[in-house]
């Protein structure tokens, strides 16, 4: 008897007091593995790290989306860019799946709904005997005119990300970022302004901004952009006229004053010699901390994000409503510290072979 | 504020000289009286602020935020100024309408007492933007530390203005923040301030070097010759009881040398070279360093390494402007005023005789002193000229001394060369025979051509052992390691580098393709030089 209760309450102090009203235990509906991020009854995972059967993907960047799964269910345009990053035969059968459609995997039901983060990109909300979780995958709540707005999904956990899960994360309106960026090119119309950004999303982002800007000349950019952004042209999300930023089209001089995009690793490189004197600029969240700028040699840190600030992320909690949070890729520790003084039940969910650092 | 801390953000991260100064101008130009002097003054120093001290920072943070969120974010950033900036809370209700300009600042941060400080500080953080916060913080913990001098200010200014840089030097130390004059002149709105300040800093004189047949075509007959001090070019001015000590730049250093502007009493200016020691015994190199860059000294160090000037030429002597006559005049009112100074602190820079160029050049190889690094040529006829003429002074240095070193890190350079692995840290071997290990001896980052640059920019990326953030390391052992021959002016003793020395002026002189790693130069090469 005395050990029945014992127990009873343990159950209860593990899972949240509902499980022993009668819905099922949180940890039972999805739990780590080492492949990703596992849900039993429905005998799928979300963003795995390793070829599965049946995997449902957030998003397209390289470390949530892999190739080689049997089975992929993903939005379209998730699909899309998995195909034009993988080729075809990226997995074995694809299903795209709809905002806001309900899916029945196994008797567990999964909606994808809109996360914020890049184009396609898309929360998981997995239900179950009355429960439901909702994997935001990564997601931002600034306004973005490359992709559909975060919506806030009630549930009972809440998985989110904590790339920027530090209070010293705040990051400005991207409008005046980009505004800053003009300025320099107004400033030294002599030289060319590299800006380094993530190939998908980011990339885009910065193009969509500058035209929403006014900027009307050509972006030049660097060849790993040119099939996704060509992507995103066809999506109707018009990004003006960009040129290859190629030496064949001519010399130094043609970069001249030009704003020129690539990946963050292709200025480091010997690629970057065609540009005259030029100055390096970085669109990522990480621009926020100084040193960060400094060590990568960055002259004009542009904090541009796809992922959520540390209002944001705290702003989205409250939004859930969830009576507990798990929390992912990144500084774990705050977040679950803010919880607690918030009075909101919260764990680090340790997932491995996620990139804590893309941005 | 935003304007200034934009400025402050930008300067930081910019390099490249030229960048700072377009940076600094397109500032002056668009920004008005009086937040534009007030920014100048911050930046060359001269705005006075009563300071807060970091902890004081801390204690206003963590009265606003959970200590444990804060200490999570001060580990990550590093730096309290900058965490401080970031995690400030907004307060409760609307943000404020008008964010504060940097002279709204700066006035309530002077009119501030020493009790009610800390409260006006976080009424002001509560008021500004981020980087607003976080340049507030700056001024008032003191210390900008943006890489930029007075002295790259001043060019600014004279860009700005489209005037010689000596002018606003000269006029610099007779001018109070916010400088509203200074800049109604330069913007061509007002007649230039005028010079009423006493002990005014003169625009000094500077020499070219000997270039290849430069000398073939001068007379000896011409030029007086002098020994060239490796001290620092001081300019002594007293006037009307006020005494300065200017560096070449015209920076006040009269604080670092007090034993030295302490017995400046007379009326004139004069040009020279600060040395440490005295005059019948000249200190090194290493000994000068023990008084450079100091904000104050000890009344210690002043006693075991005063200062002295040794004098070799007078701009002004009592009222008389000098300047205008030929050196051979000067040189002789400097011979007969020198007498009346005291022996100790000033004396007369000796003149060297030589019959002819060849004469001068085994001089100039084989100098009667440590701390000498060549001749100095001064044409006889030539006025007190500003700025840097060719023809009438000329400098004449001893040959570099060289070193046959192994690379062993290389970092991306910036603007032009950052796709270049172009900043290079090489070592000389040390330890037993059989257990050499390579020891970092410099740094440098020029003297080599553009298609050196591509060939070692290639070697470090074909023999990259690992990387940190933009520096690499590279192969480097008894086997495998590339060569380089750097050039140096001379070594210091120095503590804080583990092989005890450092170079001056280090910079490549020549890729040693052909020389095996091991065949580098030692650290004792390097030591036998600094007891010489």
């Amino acid at each position: 008897m005395y050990a029945g209760v014992s127990s009873l309450l343990q159950q209860a102090s593990r899972g949240g007091i509902s499980n022993y009203l009668g819905k099922m235990r949180a940890s039972d509906l999805l739990h780590p593995r080492p492949e990703g991020l596992y849900c039993p009854p429905g005998d799928f995972f979300i963003d795995p790290v390793r070829p599965v059967n049946r995997a449902l993907i957030t998003h397209g960047h390289s470390d949530h989306a892999r190739s080689g799964h049997r089975a992929v269910l993903a939005t379209r345009q998730t699909l899309d860019i998995m195909g034009l990053r993988y080729g075809e035969g990226f997995a074995g059968t694809t299903q795209a799946a709809a905002l806001g459609e309900t899916i029945a995997l196994n008797g567990v039901t999964v909606t994808f709904h809109p996360a914020g983060h890049v184009l396609g990109s898309a929360q998981i909300a997995v239900e179950h005997q009355g429960r439901r979780i909702v994997a935001s995958g990564d997601y931002k709540r600034q306004k973005d005119a490359t992709c559909e707005s975060f919506e806030p999904v009630k549930c009972d956990v809440f998985i989110t990300e904590a790339t920027f899960g530090l209070p010293v994360f705040r990051h400005p309106p991207d409008s005046e970022e980009i505004a800053r960026l003009l300025k320099s090119a107004a400033q030294f119309p002599e030289r060319s302004h590299l800006v380094g950004a993530y190939a998908l999303g980011k990339a885009q982002r910065v193009m969509r901004l500058l035209r929403d800007a006014g900027f009307d000349r050509p972006i030049y950019i660097h060849g790993a952009l040119a099939k996704l952004s060509d992507y995103y042209q066809n999506q109707g999300i018009d990004l003006g006229r960009l040129e290859p930023a190629t030496v064949e089209s001519g010399g130094k001089d043609d970069f001249t004053g030009a704003i020129v995009i690539g990946p963050p690793s292709a200025f480091a490189d010997r690629w970057a010699r065609r540009f005259p004197d030029p100055i390096s600029c970085f669109a990522s969240g990480w621009m926020r901390i100084r040193q960060r700028a400094k060590q990568g040699g960055v002259e004009l840190p542009l904090i541009i994000s796809d992922h959520s600030d540390w209002d944001e992320l705290t702003a989205t909690i409250k939004e859930t409503g969830a009576e507990e949070i798990w929390v992912t890729h990144g500084r774990e520790e705050a977040l679950v510290r803010w919880c607690e003084l918030e009075g909101i039940a919260a764990r680090p969910l340790h997932l491995v072979g996620y990139e804590d650092e893309g941005d | 504020m935003n304007r200034f801390a934009e400025l402050l953000d930008r300067l930081v991260l910019t390099p490249s000289r030229n960048g700072k100064l377009t940076l600094l101008t397109d500032y002056f130009r668009s920004v008005e009286d009086p937040d534009r002097g007030l920014a100048l003054a911050a930046i060359t120093g001269d705005l006075s602020i009563a300071a807060v001290k970091p902890a004081m920072l801390r204690t206003l943070v963590i009265e606003r935020m959970d200590p444990v969120l804060f200490g999570y974010s001060y580990d990550y950033v590093g730096d309290l100024a900058e965490t401080v900036s970031l995690v400030w809370p907004q307060p409760p209700g609307d943000p404020p309408d008008h964010s504060p300009t940097l002279a709204e600042v700066v006035a309530k941060l002077q009119a501030a007492s020493r009790s009610d400080g800390p409260k006006v500080l976080a009424r002001l953080l509560d008021s500004a933007s981020i980087s607003a916060r976080f340049a507030i913080i700056k001024l008032v913990t003191g210390g900008l530390r943006i890489g930029v001098s007075a002295r790259l200010a001043k060019q600014a200014l004279a860009d700005l203005g489209q005037v010689d840089v000596a002018e606003i030097e000269e006029l610099w130390h007779g001018l109070t923040p916010p400088y509203a004059g200074l800049f109604a002149w330069l913007e061509g709105k007002a007649e230039r301030p005028e010079k009423t300040a006493l002990a005014l800093f003169r625009p000094v004189m500077l020499s070219n070097a000997v270039g290849d047949g430069d000398l073939e075509k001068l007379d000896p007959a011409d030029y007086a010759a002098e020994w060239k001090w490796d001290g620092i070019r001081v300019q002594a001015v007293c006037e009307g009881g006020v005494r300065r000590l200017y560096s070449r730049t015209g920076d006040d250093v009269s604080g670092a040398f007090p034993d030295l502007a302490e017995a400046m009493d007379f009326s004139a200016a004069l040009d020279g070279e600060l040395l440490v020691g005295d005059p019948q015994a000249t200190g090194t190199f290493s000994d000068l360093q023990q008084r450079l860059n100091r904000k104050s000294v000890t009344p210690k160090i002043q006693q075991r390494y005063p200062a002295f000037m040794r004098c070799y030429d007078a701009l002004q002597i009592g009222d008389e402007d000098l300047r205008a006559l030929s050196f051979r005049e000067r040189r002789g009112r400097l011979e007969s005023f020198i007498g009346t100074l005291d022996p100790s602190r000033f004396d007369l820079s000796p003149l060297v005789e030589f019959p002819d160029w060849t004469a001068l050049e085994e001089l100039r190889r084989a100098p009667p002193h440590p701390i000498i690094e060549g001749v100095m040529l001064k044409r006889w006829d030539s006025p007190y000229l500003t700025g840097r003429p060719k023809g009438p002074w000329f400098k004449w240095k001893r040959d570099p001394h060289t070193v046959d070193a192994v690379l062993m890190y290389a970092q991306r350079g910036h603007g032009k060369r950052s796709s270049f692995y172009s900043d290079y840290t090489f070592g000389v071997w040390s330890g037993p025979e059989g257990a050499e290990e390579l020891v970092p001896v410099g740094k440098a980052y020029f003297g080599f051509t553009d298609e050196e640059l591509k060939q070692i920019d290639k070697y470090v990326r074909d023999n990259t052992i690992e990387r940190f953030g933009p520096v690499r390391s590279v192969r480097a052992d008894r086997r495998e390691g590339l060569v380089l021959e750097v050039a140096f002016e001379g070594l210091n003793r120095s503590t804080r580098h583990k092989s005890g020395v450092a170079m001056r002026f280090p910079r490549i002189s020549r890729l040693r393709w052909d020389k095996p790693a091991a065949e580098a130069d030692r650290i004792e090469t390097l030591q036998a030089l600094l007891d010489s």
